[in-house]
């Protein structure tokens, strides 16, 4: 199919600028690569600006309300598996309204895509401090700067018990769309991150990365089965480094060092793609950030499993229908 | 002695197995012919210290014909230990040291007969019961006309099951089999069809119908063989029932049962999201026993995200229903707003308990009719339904589904605590029998032009969802453009749709049924109440010689509403609670003179009260 037939008669309202234009044509790019046809392909959102994407494609989409999309989106899915269901959230909306959903949705493991797009701002509410928002941060609702801790979704992910994890660049299309893909190919629940920058109250926030002169530098774009090189030249890689105490830690090194790793995202155990997901994080230059798919592992989804048990029960049940539930009550005449 | 109905209150510490005792007392008159109404009233804890009076647990049923509640007052105790007779016999007071008993609290009449184990009256059960001497009967001032049977009833249990080789603990639990036994003895029951009765209940654990079995014939036997001259009771039939193949069914059985049907009747999956809350968790136990229906449940991880998977699969195309009470439907209030603006068929069921927070859990009361009607941001109407018996609560239930479905929206459907654990006699309908479901669909001409604000002549929007090929659309919480479907902010626009969305409600006054009088439809005197009140109120209507109009529709109200008021002079809204239907009805009616009684007590009316109050 063809990216075009993702997009909807509606005049796109994003701000001129914005990462969520790239985003916006990375998923229809991706739809188009996965094909399911638009009928039976679903987009769920809650409020916020990434919550805006489901009227600019054209498939079956719902803009609900603050935080729930992640519950609507399980609703959807597990009574009708056999549609592709994609959730777009965002930073405020997954991480702060909606947390709960948002760690159920991964602990059960729905087969859903959902697209966190961070840009560490509430920009529908015109700029307040964030859950991902760095410790610090000064906007209209911490005029003298937070005192909280952010979270770094990657490790939510994780702790959640997630099964996928990918995390993208909204100026770096080719990456964003092959998680997209990735991402649907995954049966489970499957996390993109979109790093995307937010040109009116947070501009710039993922400048170091998203300079061009600098992503070489500061960050690694992951893929399975590939040695996990980066650098402007190629000349660098990753290690894990056994000397520096009990706990193994991952180090730069030289490309052609035999140590450098090659990425497995299909490990079952998460230790090694957390500590890929936490490199490089806020002011941390010794290492790069990950980009790419970062974990990606097959567990029995949610929805596949409630309805093959419904399926199970059907089948062994002599009673299969209202009347012959009701024939099989205690009962008499009168 | 021969007599109309009779109340049977059965009463123990919290593991003496009361709940199921009764509940099989009941049937078996059930079975026999007799109609039912029951009451289990346990405590909030699920353990509490034994033999205290905090554990005490109930079971309250009335039984003969004309039965229209589980009565006011018990004609017969059943008493397991002291604190449970102390309970029965002091009420709500029976906490108040020194109280007596008195007519108005004492949970049994004057002349009731009263059969209690003096087992467990020892020195060391008065005092867990907070006992001040060592007479339980002369301190609780219970008077002469009331007729003791005591009975060593610890002591024959483990008699009769002496040769049985089974453990002191499994020996104690069966002393309810006794208890049934002479109950069965008193109410001239065949003994044998209480036996083949146990033999039913007991299929699945066929090492225990022996030992129940010789138990209760004992306890049988015992009552035959009672030096005393105790006068055994036969309780009338039922002339009062359509003919038909019955069954006793709890509220929150029927209401789930109801969603079945329904689902069945149009070809839908039925989708239930929800959160564990007392006292509508037996509707999610229910449907998740029914994979076999192909029931979908999600356990969801709070209420807002039960609501809101509902709201997916409703989006999705099925029908979908949450199940929840009081706190609950406060927290799903946004969500519902969601499902009103979205134009989503949606069942909400929210079971009454006493508010306001967590309040009384395991109690009943009237106190969300405002909420369901009101509680959302906007103008958010919803169409209300209330049922008003434990075996309506089935048809309710399926007229909540067919609302929904037909007129795209979200309906609220309250039972409350009195309807969901109590039981009545339900008639079993054939699905063939049931009303036609018709849910909303799309016209093929929309085919590639659909969008979700197309509406049909009644104004109720067309419904195409994922998978149907050229009707994609998107819809959305937000506010949208009355043709385009699109978000829209335009202030003539918004006007429209809040006027929609009214009018779309309004017209399901339309299909209701109109509002029937019960009663003497020639007094001057109209009684007026809704939901689960529905027993008490006909019962002190018959007593008072008065009118009774009852709602189960609240929302819209039955389109002859004002008419059937206006012929009355004298208008008595009762309710549990401090008025809430009384001034739903003033603000839909103008001018309109109305008294109430109300009772906030948290528990059923009394119709004993109801007739006073109204006579004063």
């Amino acid at each position: 199919m063809e990216a075009s037939q993702f997009k909807s008669n509606q005049y796109v309202k994003f701000c001129p600028g914005c990462g969520d234009h790239a985003i916006c044509m990375a998923l229809q790019k991706a739809m188009a690569q996965v094909s399911v046809p638009t009928h039976q392909t679903v987009v769920i959102s809650g409020i916020g600006c990434s919550s805006r994407m489901p009227h600019y494609l054209n498939t079956y989409g719902f803009n609900t309300i603050h935080g729930r999309g992640g519950a609507i989106a399980t609703g959807v899915k597990t009574s009708h598996p056999e549609l592709s269901v994609w959730q777009m959230t965002g930073d405020g909306d997954c991480l702060a309204i909606g947390g709960n959903h948002f760690i159920h949705e991964l602990r059960r493991n729905v087969d859903l895509n959902i697209c966190l797009f961070n840009n560490r701002i509430y920009g529908l509410t015109k700029g307040q401090y964030s859950p991902t928002s760095p410790k610090g941060f000064v906007s209209k609702s911490s005029p003298f700067g937070t005192v909280e801790r952010p979270f770094i979704p990657a490790e939510l992910v994780f702790g959640a018990r997630g099964t996928f994890f990918a995390r993208t660049l909204d100026v770096d299309m080719p990456t964003t769309v092959d998680c997209m893909v990735q991402g649907h190919q995954h049966k489970g629940a499957s996390v993109i991150e979109c790093l995307v920058n937010c040109v009116i109250f947070n501009n710039g926030t993922h400048n170091w990365i998203a300079d061009r002169e600098m992503r070489a530098e500061r960050s690694i774009v992951l893929k399975h089965g590939e040695k996990m090189i980066f650098g402007k030249e190629k000349d660098k890689g990753l290690a894990l480094d056994y000397s520096q105490g009990v706990i193994p830690q991952l180090i730069v090194v030289s490309a052609d060092d035999e140590r450098v790793l090659t990425h497995d995202a299909t490990t079952p155990d998460p230790t090694l793609h957390r500590m890929l997901a936490m490199m490089g994080q806020e002011n941390d230059t010794t290492q790069p950030i990950a980009l790419g798919v970062i974990r990606n592992v097959e567990e029995e989804a949610y929805d596949t499993a409630v309805n093959q048990q419904i399926n199970e029960v059907r089948e062994k049940s002599k009673a299969k229908t209202f009347d012959q539930l009701t024939a099989s009550l205690e009962q008499w005449e009168i | 002695m021969q007599k109309q109905h009779v109340v049977v209150r059965f009463c123990g510490d919290s593991g003496d197995g009361m709940q199921l005792t009764g509940t099989m007392f009941s049937s078996l008159s059930a079975i026999l012919g007799n109609e039912i109404s029951t009451l289990p009233d346990f405590p909030a804890e699920i353990r509490a210290p034994q033999g205290t009076l905090g554990g005490v647990s109930g079971f309250q049923v009335q039984l003969g014909t004309g039965v229209y509640t589980p009565g006011d007052q018990a004609d017969v105790i059943v008493a397991m230990n002291a604190a449970a007779l102390k309970v029965c016999a002091l009420g709500s007071k029976f906490n108040q040291k020194g109280a007596q008993w008195e007519e108005k609290e004492s949970m049994f009449k004057r002349d009731a007969v009263i059969i209690v184990d003096t087992d467990s009256l020892s020195a060391k059960d008065l005092e867990k019961a907070l006992y001040q001497t060592d007479n339980p009967f002369t301190e609780l001032g219970i008077p002469e006309s009331v007729q003791i049977i005591p009975v060593a009833l610890t002591q024959l249990t483990k008699e009769a099951l002496k040769d049985m080789g089974l453990d002191n603990k499994s020996v104690l639990k069966s002393r309810n089999m006794f208890a049934l036994g002479l109950v069965c003895w008193l109410f001239n029951r065949p003994v044998d069809k209480a036996v083949s009765f146990l033999e039913g209940k007991f299929q699945k654990k066929p090492q225990l119908i022996a030992p129940n079995v010789k138990v209760l014939t004992d306890g049988f036997n015992y009552g035959q063989n009672l030096a005393m001259n105790i006068q055994t009771m036969n309780v009338e039939k039922s002339n009062e029932l359509p003919k038909g193949t019955y069954t006793s069914i709890a509220g929150n059985k029927a209401t789930a049962w109801g969603l079945i049907a329904a689902a069945e009747k149009c070809g839908k999956r039925l989708f239930l999201g929800s959160y564990p809350i007392t006292p509508a968790t037996d509707i999610m136990h229910e449907l998740a026993a029914r994979k076999d229906m192909g029931v979908m449940v999600v356990q969801a991880e709070d209420e807002i995200a039960g609501v809101c998977t509902a709201i997916g699969a409703a989006f999705a195309g099925d029908l979908a229903a949450t199940s929840t009470s009081g706190p609950g439907l406060s927290l799903k209030g946004e969500a519902i707003g969601l499902a009103v603006m979205a134009e989503l068929p949606l069942v909400v069921i929210d079971v009454q308990r006493g508010g306001p927070s967590t309040g009384l859990p395991t109690k009943t009361e009237q106190t969300d009719l405002m909420q369901a009607i009101y509680g959302r941001n906007g103008e958010c109407p919803a169409v209300v339904l209330a049922a008003s018996s434990s075996a309506n609560c089935f048809d309710y239930a399926y007229e909540a589904a067919k609302i929904a479905l037909e007129n795209m929206t979200p309906v609220v459907l309250l039972t409350d605590t009195y309807l969901a654990n109590g039981t009545g006699l339900w008639r079993i309908p054939q699905l063939s029998e049931l009303p036609e479901i018709k849910p909303q669909g799309v016209l093929e001409e929309h085919t590639g032009q659909y969008n979700p604000a197309l509406r049909d002549e009644r104004g109720v929007r067309y419904w195409a969802y994922p998978g149907m090929e050229g009707y994609e659309h998107r819809n959305i919480g937000l506010e949208r453009d009355t043709k385009l479907g699109t978000i829209s902010t335009n202030p003539e626009n918004h006007q429209q749709m809040v006027l929609a969305r009214q009018a779309k409600i309004d017209q399901v006054a339309n299909r209701i049924p109109l509002l029937q009088v019960q009663g003497n439809a020639n007094s001057d005197t109209l009684l007026i109440g809704w939901g689960s009140t529905e027993g008490h109120l006909h019962a002190a209507a018959n007593e008072l010689g008065c009118a009774l109009a009852h709602f189960n529709y609240i929302n819209p109200l039955p389109k002859n509403t004002e008419e059937v008021l206006s012929k009355y002079k004298r208008l008595i809204v009762c309710e549990l609670n401090s008025g809430q239907f009384a001034g739903y009805l003033r603000s839909k009616i103008e001018g309109l003179h109305i008294e109430q009684y109300n009772e906030m007590t948290a528990q059923p009316f009394a119709v004993d009260r109801i007739v006073k109050a109204v006579n004063n």
